[in-house]
């Protein structure tokens, strides 16, 4: 008995010098953390001048972006390290990260609120060879005093998604939806013909936490963009009205009337059900942006046939704003680089140099265009997503494009949750639509206000 | 004889101070390992959540001191006042249901029962399931009840409340049931036989002998039930989320099933964690709370106990 409980003993001592010895070594070399993905590349580890670590927020991507680094490696020499947060966790993560001595060099900053929480670790990226590449500044985020301090390396469209061949079964044709009033009469009609069919209308409007941001961010977006077009609004208001919100109101009945799923249901419905529901046919609309493409159009091991490009589309989310039959894609993007000026000269120096190389060689824009769609440079490759086939259609047909007016939202993550919530209550019967209004309008006030004090 | 002085002149020697004196000033050597683990892992970084509970901070390095500016926020933030009676109520109530459950449930396995051995595992294995996991397999079943009335957890305080104390029943009945058990078991034979012996009805031995003796396992927990009811952050997270909110007129929401932990996580990355401060100064007020309450419940309970 004391003979094993001395062989625990001395067990649990070495553990814990094992675990000393740990902790004091991992200050020098970077730890590999369970929720993240971490590999180094390989190089050459004389190199003179700095290296570049990114901190990557997209884990679809991150298997490009570590072969990527990997041929930059080989070719210049220079050590390219890409870490990516797990989904969700990027803020926490990059908080930790940028505590360290090893932090990162480049960092993801998409939005107004990240640009309150990490402008001041930006540099100012103006006259850049990267910045001198691109084709437009209009995805880019300027501070107070007017640097460009992060840059958008490709945009995004989103709207609502259509599977034309099941419009088609239905008798209809997507020509025929120009507005809100032609995109509810269909929708009607296919809902109250749903069991003959074998088909509904929209896919479920779920608020859960994988699904509820397609309505509390880009849903938002709607009411959002029209009025700060009508106000000639161009950055982060302390306040909003709600003029539009009565359209945001219409938009949502028909999402949660017009669906197999209604009611307290939709509470706990997930991103992945409804995008399950449209891809295997039981829908004809779903609400979602150009990045469904891939797991709409090819096998992702989720059991359920590929849907043909062919047959879909991406048509505007109409909701009886005046005029809206000119409306294009809600175009915009959160992809943004920025880089940490807390770095090193050397580290900064080569980072804009890996980045140039990004946006200029054959691997990197190859990469770009298919991972991220189209991207603002000059050498950008043309993508194959029938997204964005449709949405430069709209914008070549002279229809303007809605413009991500939600990356001006305070404490993004805050405010989100209360419109979240107050919709939930509005859609299971329990709450009123007042309480939206509320979470909408004085919920920007006191998250702006919060920010800013 | 010989063997006697053998003996003592061994002990002599252990005792002597050529061999004491070196280990005497050394002991330092043996307890590096452990002491500096600890300092690493848990001295440095409570005193440095202690410094910054003070300070106004995004990243830890560019701290800055304000003194007690977190403090009064948080003691004049409403939703921490609420967090904090909701975690109060949850608390009492999970821990007197656990604690008479699970001995209950204890009394009823010792009883020598066919299949007392696998109904033991069957209740200790939800305590083997991490509370996430836990969390979101009880919102399934609460919601696959609750949507057949038209409401869900998510939409009703009272719901949220009792999913809550369901959900930590379940989990921790089981853990209380083994310590129970074995403080059942640990009982001497005798004390059992000689109530019956003078006639004691089964109810006096209950009263008079089984739980008098049992109550250092009612200690340890009574313990475990309390600070645990106040702890619980996981399982709150992934069941409730704090839902339903009750939006204020100011547009500021009060979460109304948010319990402590929780509350201080979200104030922690509120605004974007623009002012961690406030957060870590919850933290720190949390902490004392703990302390306190159960250093004031592990005295009242030790007083009870009896010696064997």
């Amino acid at each position: 008995m004391k003979k094993a409980a001395a062989i625990v003993l001395s067990m649990a001592m070495a553990l814990s010098m094992a675990a000393c010895s740990s902790s004091s070594s991992s200050s020098s070399t970077p730890e590999t953390t369970a929720p993240e993905s971490s590999v180094e590349t390989e190089g050459s580890e004389e190199t003179t001048g700095g290296s570049v670590y990114y901190l990557n927020f997209k884990p679809e991507a991150d298997a490009a972006w570590q072969a990527l680094a990997k041929t930059y490696t080989e070719q210049t020499g220079v050590l390219v390290e890409v870490k990516t947060a797990a989904e969700g966790q990027y803020d926490s993560t990059l908080t930790a990260e940028m505590d360290k001595d090893h932090a990162p060099t480049l960092y993801q900053m998409g939005n107004q609120g990240a640009l309150n929480s990490w402008g001041d670790y930006a540099l100012a990226l103006d006259g850049t060879d990267v910045v001198n590449e691109m084709t437009t500044d209009s995805f880019n985020l300027v501070n107070e005093d007017g640097e460009t301090v992060s840059i958008g390396y490709c945009y995004e469209a989103f709207g609502i998604i259509v599977n034309k061949a099941l419009l088609t079964k239905a008798g209809h044709d997507i020509s025929e939806i120009t507005n809100f009033e032609t995109l509810k009469a269909i929708a009607d009609e296919i809902h109250a013909n749903a069991e003959t069919l074998g088909f509904d209308a929209f896919t479920s409007a779920g608020l859960d936490g994988s699904s509820s941001w397609r309505f509390s961010g880009h849903l938002a977006n709607m009411p959002l963009y029209y009025e700060f077009r009508d106000d000639g609004i161009t950055e982060q208001p302390a306040e909003i009205k709600g003029t539009y919100l009565e359209n945001y109101k219409n938009i949502w009945d028909l999402y949660i009337t017009d669906s197999a799923t209604t009611g307290s249901d939709l509470l706990t419905a997930t991103g992945d059900q409804a995008e399950a529901e449209f891809k295997s046919g039981e829908a004809v609309f779903y609400q979602n942006g150009t990045w469904e493409y891939a797991n709409l159009t090819t096998d992702n091991g989720d059991g359920i046939t590929p849907l043909n490009p062919e047959d879909i589309a991406m048509i505007p989310i109409y909701c009886g704003v005046e005029g809206e039959e000119k409306a294009g894609l809600c175009c915009g993007t959160e992809n943004c680089w920025a880089v940490n000026k807390e770095s090193s000269e050397e580290d900064i120096k080569a980072t804009l140099d890996f980045l140039y190389w990004v946006v200029t060689s054959e691997e990197g824009t190859t990469m770009m265009a298919e991972q991220f769609g189209p991207c603002p440079f000059k050498n950008a490759k043309e993508p194959e997503n029938v997204f964005f086939q449709d949405a430069n259609a709209y914008t070549a047909a002279g229809n303007y494009v809605v413009t991500w007016a939600f990356n001006y939202t305070p404490a993004v993550d805050d405010w989100r949750a209360g419109v979240v919530d107050a919709l939930g209550q509005y859609t299971a019967g329990t709450g009123e639509w007042s309480a939206v209004e509320t979470a909408f309008v004085q919920g920007w006030a006191l998250q702006y206000a919060n920010e800013n004090q | 004889m010989q063997k006697t002085t053998k003996r003592k002149r061994d002990h002599s020697t252990l005792n002597s101070t050529l061999i004491r004196r070196p280990i005497r000033r050394h002991f330092w050597i043996f307890l590096l390992p452990t002491f500096s683990a600890f300092c690493i892992g848990f001295l440095y970084p409570f005193l440095q959540g202690i410094y910054l509970s003070f300070c106004n901070f995004k990243t830890i390095k560019k701290a800055v001191f304000v003194g007690f500016d977190n403090y009064a926020k948080a003691l004049s933030d409403s939703t921490f006042l609420h967090a904090f009676w909701f975690t109060a109520l949850f608390t009492v109530v999970t821990m007197l249901l656990i604690n008479v459950l699970a001995f209950l449930v204890a009394l009823a396995l010792t009883r020598g029962i066919k299949g007392s051995n696998v109904f033991r595992t069957v209740f200790f294995m939800p305590n083997l399931i991490g509370g996430i996991v836990l969390g979101y397999i009880w919102s399934m079943i609460f919601d696959g009840i609750l949507s057949r009335y038209g409401t869900s957890i998510l939409l009703d305080t009272k719901l949220g409340f009792w999913g809550l104390v369901i959900l930590l029943l379940w989990q921790q009945i089981g853990y209380m049931m083994i310590i129970y058990i074995s403080g059942l078991q640990a009982i001497p034979e005798e004390y059992m036989e000689a109530a019956k012996i003078d006639g004691a009805t089964k109810w006096q031995t209950l009263w008079k002998i089984t739980i008098p003796n049992m109550m250092p396992s009612f200690t340890i927990c009574t313990f475990l039930t309390l600070t645990n009811g106040f702890k619980l952050y996981d399982q709150n997270l992934a069941l409730t989320a704090g839902r339903p909110f009750v939006l204020q007129s100011d547009g500021s929401t009060l979460k109304t099933t948010e319990m402590l932990a929780l509350n201080i996580v979200n104030a922690f990355n509120a605004s974007g964690g623009k002012n961690r401060g406030v957060g870590q100064a919850k933290a720190v007020m949390f902490f004392i709370l703990v302390a306190v309450i159960s250093i004031i419940q592990l005295r009242a309970t030790r007083n009870k106990e009896v010696q064997q």
